[in-house]
């Protein structure tokens, strides 16, 4: 009889059949990730996970009996019947025989589990985010030196003293070497000693333990350390990721709705091509604050609307905690296009001058009502974007107001450009 | 008992933990009990220790450890993968394959108590009954079976190569649609031998090309003639049929196929036709296995070998293994192979050694024989499910299971009727029918193809036989029709048939894009 052991084969045998699979289920697939979307908090959407595929397209067909034939059928476990009897028929089949094994197993969607890659590649298709990276860094990441624990070879120059002579004292105490002082006393008590008999047995003793120390070493081989470091990458391509909404009384649930899904297709988006993402959510009616994910989507809030008051956040959270030299600062802004009069001057300028500067990209939407629509209204703040939208500037702006709307708002506003083509549209 | 003092001597393992001197001791200790004491006949066993994820692959390509790409198996690897993810579904303990040597694989995640009963079960159980098997020993070839696959999967990677993965993938799922109608059902011929396949398979394509173009050649002024010479007889003859084996006659007649995809369908063909009699012996082959575990088990831990708290682990896994639900329990599913199985066999063993006035009636040539395990044997060799439930459900087992017959006609409003139940007037009428839910022939549609229209549209017409008013199911039927028109490469008609041998309903599919 043979034994082998197959656990260390190369794995992922059925790698490639999965990928096959993929292939061929793909648009089933693109279909199901943008399904499961909706229901997913912005940085679970990350994880990847189960999705549910319809299960046409990737039958496999053969000749199958079909319903409504006369069936016979042997079942164990009787209690009341006799020869004769008659059963009603269980409600809701039709004449059908109960159900066979196997039958029952989730055939009607096909669920399995996507990588994080694999759902991030399905998804992000064909997207390229505009104006990438910073011009003054570099792409390669820095890596520096990190302690990670003791090794036990490595260079002179990383020798760990300390750990080594610990190492050397335990081996020591384990094998019970004589100690120094233990020698030396005995030494001493044969010099002193008068008995003749009485030496011989201590100087056997002496020989003995002098052997002892020898055989077992002050300091082995064994007992040496090493400093040991591993080079941890240092993300220098980091970004950030503004969340600007109008919280005020005239969004609504729907319109908030639209809101996270285009955030939440930007934080993907961007997850995907940075190592390091920071997502800062602004809220603001007519004053702002910064809060967390659930408080922004779900936090109820009222009253009037300034939106240069999201701006100035944006701009002192920048200064405070995201140097422009450092940070890719993305910004996306959905509002229903509110604003005050008053405020309009101050929002241009604060726009215009402060936050445009320092953003990769600003992207404005426009949420409506399902019913509406996008294309006639001229809302105050589209009417001031545009004024200072330009070639110049990295601010693109749309309007969306059905659901089925959002990805291809999406898709548009990323698409791969020819490089001389500029971001605003 | 053996004292204990005695046998911590004996065991073979101590707790949950194993490592491989462990296994092989355990192989050992099996292998004397089912080679010496129950006289069991194996092939050569290797045992593979092989991690979960691993075992899911194996699963996918329908147990086989080597096995051609495509993307079904891969939607299977998904599948399971998101079941066993969820806890929904344990893996099985362990997959055999019928091969010489045979290969039963182990998982390591298995408590050593776990790994005895693979062993016992898989490498003993199952091994004689490939090995012994009739159907097995007509159909399948063990010792050529991994070479085979081995020439397949670098074959079908070749025409990959070749002639692009699209076009191969369209074929092999033409003929993976057409897969249960590509087995010889009828003994007939030789038994198979893999090996000479591929020897041979270079040198059938040059031939087979040419007796193509031989068949298929029109020539102009002989036409009128050919179509009045050739009777319907004689054209049928020419061709084989009527032929219920849809692949064969394609890789032997299609017109249009290059020789490439008539090597796949072959390969198709063989692969369906290895399995073919594992599907025809699933009570018997669970059956075997288990009672030849539940053996072993027994006389190990008779022996010492086992203590008395691994035994209790074993004995848990065992009754999960040959669990039965009652019709009306949440988790019945249709009858349990392996406890179906396992009872049979037990039932036999009793009427064998203890039998009753009943049994001494029923089974005349076996009851009291005394000697249970070449009873066994015989019976192991002989049958399938079909014809072993058709012999030998007894009774006394019907009475114990309390089983009944359902008889369900949607014509009749009032309900469906208990037709027969455990009673002296139900025992042959219950034994029959179940025997009957065993007989592929009986489960499959019966489907054959009947005639091809050479001299005119070159129509390939098929023929089911509809049973019972079970007709086809239209969605899937009409797929399976298109695979078949485009290897076949012109209209294909499929007649449903009733009774009175009329013509009750007719699927139709015309080729897409003839493969090239």
């Amino acid at each position: 009889m043979h034994i082998v052991d197959r656990r260390l084969n190369p794995r992922g045998k059925s790698l490639e059949n999965r990928q096959r699979f993929l292939r061929r289920a793909k648009s089933a697939v693109q279909q199901a990730v943008k399904r499961s979307l909706q229901s997913r908090n912005i940085r679970d959407v990350l994880d990847g996970g189960e999705i549910t595929l319809p299960i046409d397209g990737l039958t496999e067909p053969g000749f199958r009996r079909g319903e409504g034939g006369i069936s016979d059928q042997i079942l164990p476990g009787n209690r009341a019947f006799v020869e004769g009897d008659i059963i009603p028929r269980p409600p809701g089949r039709s004449g059908g025989r109960p159900k066979e094994a196997g039958e029952g197993d989730g055939e009607d969607g096909f669920r399995f589990v996507l990588t994080r890659e694999e759902f991030l590649d399905v998804f992000l298709d064909d997207l390229e985010l505009p104006d990438l990276a910073k011009r003054r860094l570099t792409e390669t990441e820095e890596e520096s030196p990190v302690r990670a624990g003791y090794s036990v070879s490595g260079s002179p120059s990383n020798l760990a003293v300390g750990r080594t002579t610990r190492m050397a004292m335990m081996r020591r105490i384990a094998l019970r070497r004589p100690r120094i002082q233990e020698i030396e006393a005995l030494r001493r008590e044969i010099e002193e000693c008068e008995d003749d008999e009485k030496r011989g047995a201590l100087e056997a003793k002496l020989k003995a333990l002098t052997e002892k120390s020898r055989r077992i070493p002050y300091i082995d081989p064994l007992d040496v350390r090493y400093r040991r470091f591993e080079t941890e990458p240092k993300p220098v391509a980091k970004a950030v990721m503004f969340c600007l909404m109008d919280v005020s009384g005239s969004m609504s649930e729907h319109m908030k709705d639209l809101a996270k899904r285009f955030y939440l297709l930007l934080y993907l988006f961007l997850s995907q091509r940075y190592k390091k993402v920071e997502i800062v959510f602004i809220r603001h009616t007519d004053k702002a604050e910064e809060v967390d994910e659930e408080t922004f989507f779900y936090g109820p809030a009222t009253g009037g609307t300034l939106v240069s008051s999201a701006l100035a956040a944006m701009r002192a959270i920048v200064a405070a905690r995201f140097d422009p030299a450092e940070w890719n600062i993305y910004a996306a802004q959905a509002s229903d296009g509110d604003n005050s009069y008053s405020d309009g001057t101050m929002t241009g300028q604060l726009l215009r001058h402060e936050i445009l500067p320092l953003c990769q990209y600003f992207a404005y939407i426009e949420v409506g009502e399902e019913d509406s629509d996008s294309s006639v209204s001229r809302s105050p703040l589209w009417t001031l974007y545009e004024g200072i939208r330009s070639e110049q500037v990295p601010l693109s702006m749309r309007k969306v107001c059905q659901r089925n709307e959002i990805f291809p708002v999406f898709h548009e506003l990323f698409q791969k450009r020819d490089a001389q083509s500029k971001v605003a549209p | 008992m053996t004292t204990t003092a005695m046998s911590k001597e004996r065991l073979l393992f101590n707790g949950s933990d194993w490592d491989f001197p462990t296994l092989q001791g355990i192989h050992d200790a099996c292998e004397e009990i089912a080679l010496g004491e129950l006289g069991l006949d194996v092939y050569p066993n290797q045992i593979e220790v092989i991690t979960s994820e691993q075992m899911l692959d194996a699963y996918s390509s329908t147990g086989m450890p080597l096995f051609y790409r495509h993307w079904s198996f891969g939607k299977h690897f998904a599948h399971h993968e998101a079941f066993y993810r969820r806890g929904m579904r344990d893996l099985a303990y362990e997959i055999v394959i019928n091969s010489s040597p045979c290969i039963s694989y182990l998982m390591e995640e298995n408590s050593a108590t776990m790994q005895t009963l693979v062993i016992a079960h898989a490498a003993f159980g199952h091994n004689h009954f490939f090995k012994n098997n009739y159907l097995f020993q007509l159909w399948t070839d063990a010792d050529g079976i991994l070479d085979y696959l081995n020439f397949a999967k670098a074959y079908i990677a070749r025409c990959e190569e070749r002639y692009g993965e699209v076009e191969v993938e369209r074929t092999l799922d033409a003929a993976h649609a057409l897969m249960s109608h590509g087995v010889h059902r009828h003994a007939g011929k030789t038994k198979v031998d893999l090996r000479d396949e591929e020897r041979r398979e270079q040198e059938r394509r040059v031939h087979e090309e040419q007796v193509f173009n031989d068949l298929w050649r029109t020539v102009p002024t002989g036409k009128k003639r050919t179509a009045a010479d050739v009777g319907l007889e004689k054209r049928r003859l020419a061709l084989g049929l009527p032929q219920d084996n849809i692949l064969y006659f394609l890789e032997k007649s299609a017109p249009r196929l290059q020789p490439w995809q008539r090597e796949i369908l072959r390969i198709v063909r063989h692969v369906a036709q290895y399995f073919h009699p594992q599907r025809q012996t699933k009570v018997m082959n669970e059956g075997t296995a288990t009672y030849v575990h539940y053996r072993i088990m027994n006389r190990l831990h008779e022996r010492g070998q086992i203590s008395d708290g691994n035994f209790l682990e074993f004995l848990k896994s065992h009754a999960n293994v040959v669990f039965q639900p009652n019709y009306d329990d949440r988790r019945f599913s249709g009858f349990n192979p392996y406890a179906l199985g396992f009872a049979m066999m037990q039932d036999i063993e009793r009427i064998v050694t203890a039998p009753t006035e009943e049994d001494r009636a029923w089974f005349p040539d076996i009851a009291g024989r005394g000697d249970a395990m070449s009873v066994l044997r015989d019976i192991w060799a002989d049958y399938r499910d079909e014809s072993f439930i058709n012999q030998f459900l007894s009774p006394n087992l019907i009475r114990q299971w309390r089983l009944f017959h359902l008889y369900d006609d949607p014509e009749q409003e009032e309900g469906i009727l208990v037709s027969a139940i455990h009673d002296e007037r139900g025992y042959r009428r219950i034994r029959r029918q179940l025997s009957r839910e065993y007989d592929i022939g009986w489960i499959d549609p019966g489907i054959d193809i009947v005639d091809v229209d050479l001299a005119g549209d070159r129509r390939l017409l098929l023929r089911h036989n509809v049973t019972n008013d079970w007709f086809l199911q239209e969605a899937d039927t009409k797929l399976v029709l298109q695979h078949l028109a485009n290897l076949w490469g012109y209209d294909v008609l499929l007649q449903e048939i009733d009774s009175s041998n009329e013509v009750v309903k007719e699927h139709t599919a015309s080729p897409r894009k003839p493969i090239q």
